[in-house]
């Protein structure tokens, strides 16, 4: 019992990292029906930047209090991120809008292993330690279940950002907009949005989360490298998938399910395959999760868009 | 063949004959000329014909019936393989007890002609294997499937080692067996009259007879049939339907051929490296196999080969160029090989698909067959 709920935790976790990166996935998805295979990138490079500004304060400046120097690594990686972001879209995916269908995507993995070569150039291929600034002693706040406040961090600060995103896009002028660039873009601008705008604000907008999920996946893990980008990547967007792509309820609820599904698979998959395959298949679920509900319900679980888009 | 006899300059135009006479002939002597400049010009052209091989067959799938496999480089690992564990000492490694039963103690060491069509076909198999879940699926949703699809392919690669040793994991398996052509083994030089005839240069002309083999292949193919039902069904799949072409065995096709192709190619690969690990068949070489064909021209033999062949060259000759020259200017090497490698590949794919999507030699119209196209252009 103990394992389960220690297990469930770590889902949570990891799944709210996971759907902080959705949102990004599906928010480009419902707008431009483009997926931004970069993404995961974005997340790295928010990761590194945080590493980079860290350790030049820690250098300079090393009474600083650990929540101040994380912040100021949070307060670089934001805006680091969106301007890459925002280069992006209007340099490479902006001339793309109306090509063939595959034009975007191939441009898309390009995009992504630019951004990795670039960062294997500026920081090299080796792992860098992220350094641990909230702790990541465990509690124990039941009997057997662990949980270090880094953790509980990454959930609040995950909930709070979702919360500010749903209400954004919900509640105020700007969101409004984005809604209807998503339903159709050649009406959206006949009412006077500016559709070029909206849709740059929206990678922005999506950029900013990576940032911070990258910020929280390396303090979790104090690790950092190039390439950590991809797989985050890759899940979150299963996840966005998994919960309907193109649905921000979707993208949240996707992401908590697949952290879900994965902790507690790596749990027990050894039982269950007889020793057969163990926790190192971990990464196995998401790409099974995705190809069934592609194949099995392909609106996902909150969708109602269709898929079948060639 | 005729596709890239069109491209050699002024004669493509009007001597076609001659054309194909200086295609062949450059295929013929490149080693030759190669050789001056050092053994390793060779080995890369060794594996340009490789990649030439994946390109061809990945063209199939992405070029001719238009769905985007971004996990392609799996069916080349299940070609590599199956020839690393039917031709290697790691059989008897693995089982000793079950090896030294069968009279295997040293492993099983199939010729190669039988252990090329067994990775062909497992390849093949593993194709129809990602076909049928994926037959629904079109566009981006079947990219990222395949690309899942390669990475699952790729966990198991490291760790199928455990609980019974198939793959020996990360360190891969060692000490594969050359190639042997009845009795002729292609790993070992020649002395011949006081010339010492290397052995990369038998793998060249051995390849060389497998691309060829492939092209007039998939020239037919793609005239015949089934290479018009898929043309037909990537531009329109409904309209193809409906014309009674039956897509799911068609794009079954597609995939369970182009993955043959891998298959065929990933064995040589074995051969001829000698040992195979994980590491060979990353994400990243699924995506170089994908830059060729779209740098080259989706859809188009011609594109596939020259595609291949300036994306195994350029990286060797900018690793040539380039580090001499960071050390000159900066005193050390910035940006090494790989890193260079990788910058070439991501920025050809963007400033292809910007620039120039169809290709560095786009495809022609529908058919590729010249009298259709030129009959079509004569009318208009």
């Amino acid at each position: 019992m103990e394992t389960l709920l220690q297990q469930i935790l770590n889902g949570l976790v990891v799944g709210s990292v996971y759907a902080l990166v959705a949102l990004g996935y599906t928010m480009v998805y419902g707008i431009l029906g483009l997926i931004n295979f970069a993404h995961g990138e974005v997340l790295m490079i928010g990761a590194l930047s945080a590493l980079t500004t860290i350790t030049a304060l820690m250098g300079v400046a090393p009474e600083l209090p650990p929540l101040m120097l994380l912040g100021a690594g949070l307060l670089v990686a934001i805006p680091t991120c969106m301007t890459v972001a925002f280069l992006m879209e209007r340099l490479a995916y902006r001339r793309l809008r109306g090509a063939p269908r595959l034009a975007p995507l191939i441009t898309a993995i390009g995009v992504s292993f630019l951004l990795q070569t670039v960062a294997m150039i500026v920081w090299g291929r080796n792992y860098h330690t992220f350094p641990q600034l909230i702790s990541t002693t465990p509690i124990q706040p039941i009997e057997g279940v662990f949980i270090s406040p880094v953790q509980i961090s990454i959930i609040v600060v995950s909930a709070l950002l979702m919360f500010a995103l749903v209400t954004l896009v919900n509640r105020t002028r700007l969101g409004r907009a984005m809604r209807a660039t998503a339903e159709n873009h050649r009406v959206a601008a006949l009412m006077g949005v500016d559709v070029n705008r909206i849709i740059a604000l929206t990678f922005v907008l999506g950029a900013a989360l990576a940032a911070v999920a990258g910020v929280m996946f390396a303090s979790n893990y104090g690790i950092a490298h190039y390439a950590m980008g991809f797989m985050p990547g890759l899940k979150a967007f299963t996840a966005a998938v998994l919960g309907g792509i193109g649905n921000l309820a979707g993208a949240m609820l996707g992401g908590i399910v697949l952290g879900l599904v994965e902790a507690v698979g790596a749990g027990y998959i050894e039982d269950f395959t007889f020793g057969f395959l163990n926790s190192s298949y971990q990464d196995i679920f998401a790409f099974v999760i995705l190809g069934a509900v592609l194949i099995f319900r392909p609106t996902g679980l909150l969708g109602e868009r269709v898929s079948d888009r060639a | 063949m005729n596709e890239l006899a069109e491209l050699v300059p002024y004669l493509g135009k009007h001597k076609p004959r001659a054309a194909r006479a200086v295609v062949i002939l450059i295929a013929l002597v490149a080693p030759l000329i190669a050789i001056l400049f050092g053994r390793t010009w060779v080995r890369v052209l060794d594996f340009a014909l490789l990649y030439m091989m994946l390109a061809l067959g990945l063209n199939l799938v992405v070029g001719f019936a238009g769905l985007l496999d971004l996990g392609y480089i799996a069916f080349y690992a299940v070609g590599a393989y199956t020839w690393a564990f039917l031709a290697s000492p790691h059989f008897a490694e693995a089982f000793p007890a079950f090896a030294a039963g069968i009279g295997a103690a040293d492993g099983i060491h199939l010729p190669f002609w039988l252990v090329l069509p067994v990775g062909a076909a497992l390849a093949a198999l593993a194709g129809i294997i990602l076909g049928f879940p994926v037959l629904r699926l079109r566009g981006d949703y079947l990219a990222i499937v395949t690309l899942g699809f390669g990475e699952i392919v790729r966990i198991f690669m490291n760790n199928l080692n455990y609980p019974i040793n198939i793959t020996n994991g990360p360190q891969g398996i060692n000490l594969l067996d050359s190639m042997n052509l009845f009795g002729w083994d292609l790993a070992r030089s020649i002395k011949l009259a006081g010339f010492k005839i290397d052995s990369l240069f038998f793998y060249y002309y051995f390849f060389l007879l497998c691309v060829v083999g492939s092209i007039l292949f998939i020239q037919r193919l793609q005239i015949s049939r089934v290479g018009r039902a898929w043309a037909a069904m990537r531009d329109d799949e409904l309209a193809a339907k409906a014309i009674g072409i039956n897509i799911r065995n068609m794009k079954l096709l597609a995939f369970s051929l182009g993955a043959t192709f891998g298959g065929v190619a990933g064995g040589l690969f074995g051969a001829f490296q000698g040992f195979v690990s994980p590491e060979s068949f990353s994400l990243m070489e699924s995506i170089a196999v994908l830059v060729m064909v779209v740098f080259g021209g989706m859809g188009n033999i011609a594109g596939a080969v020259v595609g291949a062949l300036i994306l195994t060259a350029l990286p060797e000759i900018l690793r040539h160029i380039a580090l001499p020259l960071q050390q000159a200017l900066f005193g050390q090497v910035v940006l090494d090989p790989e890193v260079l490698r990788m910058l070439l590949y991501s920025l050809a794919m963007i400033l292809m698909m910007l620039l120039r999507p169809k290709g560095l030699i786009p495809a022609h119209a529908r058919y590729s067959r010249p009298e259709f196209v030129a009959a079509g252009e004569a009318r208009a």
